[in-house]
């Protein structure tokens, strides 16, 4: 029985998907159980499969129990070694915490399609967990767009402007994984075999790295990536299908979706290309870290132009996938640490930055900036975790997010990529920029009247967040003009905008509290990174 | 001109696949764009099945009367190689049309129509049988690899269809959500309902 646990990791989160399609379509109440349930069982799953990888080294599943035979791969097989059985647990509790984080949002936002919301999200979870941890090229473009089929339809559950966005999702999201599916069948052509280990070996053994149809492949593979985890100039489709969705859903893609995008990339990297291959004999690394400079500058500044709170998070994320695409990229041990370092922290912070950002929205009813005008004295524990990640964003010790930018910053400086380090320094700054402004908005300045009628203009989002507030605090029990719910400097004890119920409340300080450990444990956790490079030929 | 003819294949697919991301990025009506989608995932179809196709090769289901097949046909293969290349591109199907000619010249009330219409491996599995031992050739019980197709691009595509026509699903429903909400498939007609502004 205690070999088959890595197998549940995925099993556990697709089983449930299926069972509220059967029991929570009738029982709506099942839904929320169901779900926290089984990824609960995905969560266990992955944190003992890491134990063991721990205590044993790298493990392998072979499903169906098609083992290895003459040796070729003969079935799809499972490998879970340091680096993805991190990401794998990053998944899962992520996963775990947003749905338990937007459980009444979902009753509020899409009440009609409460069980669709936790199939598709549960589907989309067994997708990513997939992803990560199978060995098997074409497994992963059919978990691919398992992952990707879930995000489309929970993007268009939304307003009619959502399903817009989703349609744009749907196009570049096909191009990119065409493009990973003609990558992967140059490599069958020359290799003769889809598990990545094989597919390495072969290159290695036979000479064929050198053929020009790697080189293709590598490069069909690379942009299809690059489409799905919006990498700046391809980023297009994402800001709008993650700030139109409804909030779960942002809630749910925004910090998994991407950064297990760029560990498919590191995996193909290393499994597959071979690092050697990739910095030695390719003079790649210059020209795709500079790629990722400009994604950084770019996304940052694009994020500080931007006056909607949810597109300026999409635009972060944006530039934040400049980080790790760079950091794998700059050619060497510390700046690849930092990157899947700041995979796992990226989506923590992500994760923190929608749980406020979600929050502020259905509290205030308002999308702008100025939403969070003298939140600290309504909503106090939820604007230290505020705080807590914008210090992460920027950079400071202890969170999480110094360390990651700690190890890019030196690997850049290391392999001599000086406009990967002056980008990060300026998104460093940026960051700086962006979130002070929304601190001195939360502890300096009180809520002004021009806030309130901005509030008008968003009145339909407006609605919801009023709704939400009914529903959640039975606060009020009639409608009531919008300006009352403004916080009045003279009333803060009374103040209709008050901390959210616990259980949106408790995700965000577990995850807080998670930047901080993050950070303060962080040699622990890159040890694990390294151990796990190391046997993928750092 | 011969490089063209032996990358004809890909020169094929290619020339698809660009059709289908020139409908995807210029045209402005969302079923249209639709369309030039699933010519570009046709067109990779396209190409993992071209790979997976081989001059005069058998299907690789492995029995005791394929073993014949594979064994007896080695010995045929040059006298219909011309017949095979009429054939281009089923070269599967060439295969089984041999099997099926050598298994008519035993049973004379077998119409060669009747032949062609039966392409699936059960029926082939007995005349070929029938054929090998009418031949006299048993053949050695070793199996030549290079005799059979690779049937893993096959097996790959089946999962990238159900893949593709998935996606054109979910595609076409939100392409309904949208026209239920603008009014409209025409991307410009759309854009111009949003404005400029709130357009990010």
């Amino acid at each position: 029985m205690a070999d088959q646990i890595p197998v549940l990791i995925i099993l556990a989160p697709l089983f449930g998907g299926i069972l509220v399609l059967l029991l929570g379509l009738r029982y709506r109440s099942v839904c929320f159980p169901i779900a926290v349930a089984s990824l609960g069982v995905s969560l266990f799953s992955a944190l003992h499969t890491f134990r063991t990888v721990l205590l044993e080294g790298p493990q392998r599943y072979f499903l169906s129990g098609w083992e290895r035979g003459g040796g070729f791969a003969v079935g799809i097989e499972y490998r879970i070694d340091q680096i993805n059985g991190l990401v794998l647990i990053m998944i899962a509790f992520v996963a775990l915490l947003s749905v338990i984080h937007s459980r009444s949002r979902v009753s509020v936002e899409t009440p009609a399609k409460v069980p669709q919301v936790y199939i598709l999200s549960l589907l989309l979870v067994s997708g990513l967990l997939g992803m990560t941890i199978t060995n098997d090229a074409f497994n992963l473009y059919v978990l691919l767009e398992i992952s990707s089929l879930s995000s489309y339809a929970l993007i268009a559950i939304g307003s009619r402007r959502s399903a817009l966005s989703a349609f744009n999702y749907v196009i570049m999201g096909t191009i990119g994984a065409s493009f990973l599916l003609l990558g992967v069948g140059y490599l069958f052509i020359q290799t003769g075999t889809l598990n990545m280990q094989d597919i390495h070996g072969a290159l290695m053994a036979e000479g064929l790295i050198n053929a020009p149809s790697i080189k293709v492949a590598l490069m069909l593979i690379l942009i299809g990536l690059w489409i799905k985890m919006g990498l700046f100039p391809l980023h297009g489709w994402l800001p709008n299908a993650y700030s139109y969705a409804p909030s779960a859903t942002g809630t749910l893609m925004g910090p998994l979706v991407t950064k297990v995008m760029i560990y498919i990339m590191i995996r193909m990297m290393v499994s597959v290309f071979g690092i050697d291959f990739l910095y030695e004999q390719l003079a790649w690394t210059k020209p795709v870290s500079l790629l990722a400079s400009i994604a950084i500058i770019g996304g940052s500044f694009l994020a500080v132009s931007q006056t909607d709170l949810r597109k300026m998070l999409c635009y972060l994320i944006v530039a934040e996938v400049g980080y790790m695409v760079g950091g794998a990229w700059v050619g060497n041990l510390n700046g690849m640490t930092g990157a899947i370092y700041h995979i796992l922290g990226d989506a923590l912070m992500t994760l923190c930055l929608f749980f406020v950002v979600g929050i502020v929205v259905a509290k205030t009813g308002e999308h702008r900036l100025s939403a969070f005008k003298g939140l600290f004295k309504s909503m106090p524990l939820t604007m230290v975790c505020f705080v807590v990640v914008a210090l992460a964003m920027i950079g400071l010790p202890p969170t999480c997010g110094f360390f990651s930018k700690w190890y890019l910053v030196r690997g850049g400086l290391e392999a001599g990529q000086y406009p990967f380090v002056i980008a990060l320094l300026i998104s460093s700054l940026v960051n700086a920029v962006i979130f002070f402004r929304l601190i001195e908005f939360a502890y300096f300045q009180s809520p002004d009247s021009d806030t309130a009628e901005a509030h008008g203009a968003h009145g339909e989002s407006g609605a919801h967040g009023d709704e939400g507030e009914h529903s959640a605090t039975a606060h009020a029990h009639t409608p009531v003009p919008m300006k009352v719910y403004r916080v009045d400097p003279d009333l803060d004890a009374d103040s209709i905008i008050t901390e959210v119920p616990w259980g949106m409340k408790a995700p965000l300080l577990i995850v807080a509290a998670c930047l901080l450990l993050l950070g303060i444990f962080n040699s622990t956790v890159t040890a694990w990174i390294a151990d796990g490079l190391k046997g993928v030929g750092f | 001109m011969d490089a063209f003819l032996e990358n004809f294949n890909y020169i094929v697919y290619v020339v698809l696949m660009m059709i289908g991301l020139y409908a995807m990025i210029s045209k402005n009506n969302l079923i249209k764009k639709l369309v030039g989608m699933t010519i570009f995932q046709s067109a990779i179809i396209l190409f993992y099945v071209s790979i997976g196709a081989k001059e005069g090769a058998a299907i690789p289901i492995l029995d005791h009367h394929q073993m014949h097949v594979a064994a007896a046909h080695d010995d045929h293969a040059d006298t219909h190689k011309d017949k095979a290349d009429t054939h281009e591109g089923e070269h599967a199907d060439t295969k089984i049309h041999k099997a099926d000619k050598h298994a008519a010249g035993a049973h004379s009330n077998h119409t060669s129509a009747e032949h062609a219409s039966t392409h699936t491996d059960k029926l082939e599995a007995p005349h070929a049988g029938e054929h090998g031992d009418h031949d006299g050739h048993h053949g050695s019980s070793e199996i030549n690899p290079a005799k059979f197709s690779n049937p893993i691009p096959h097996v790959l595509m089946l999962t990238a269809i159900v893949v593709g026509v998935s996606t054109l699903g979910v595609a076409l429903s939100i392409v309904q959500r949208v026209h239920q909400g603008y009014g409209s498939i025409e991307e410009d007609d759309i854009l111009n309902q949003i404005g400029p502004n709130t357009d990010g």
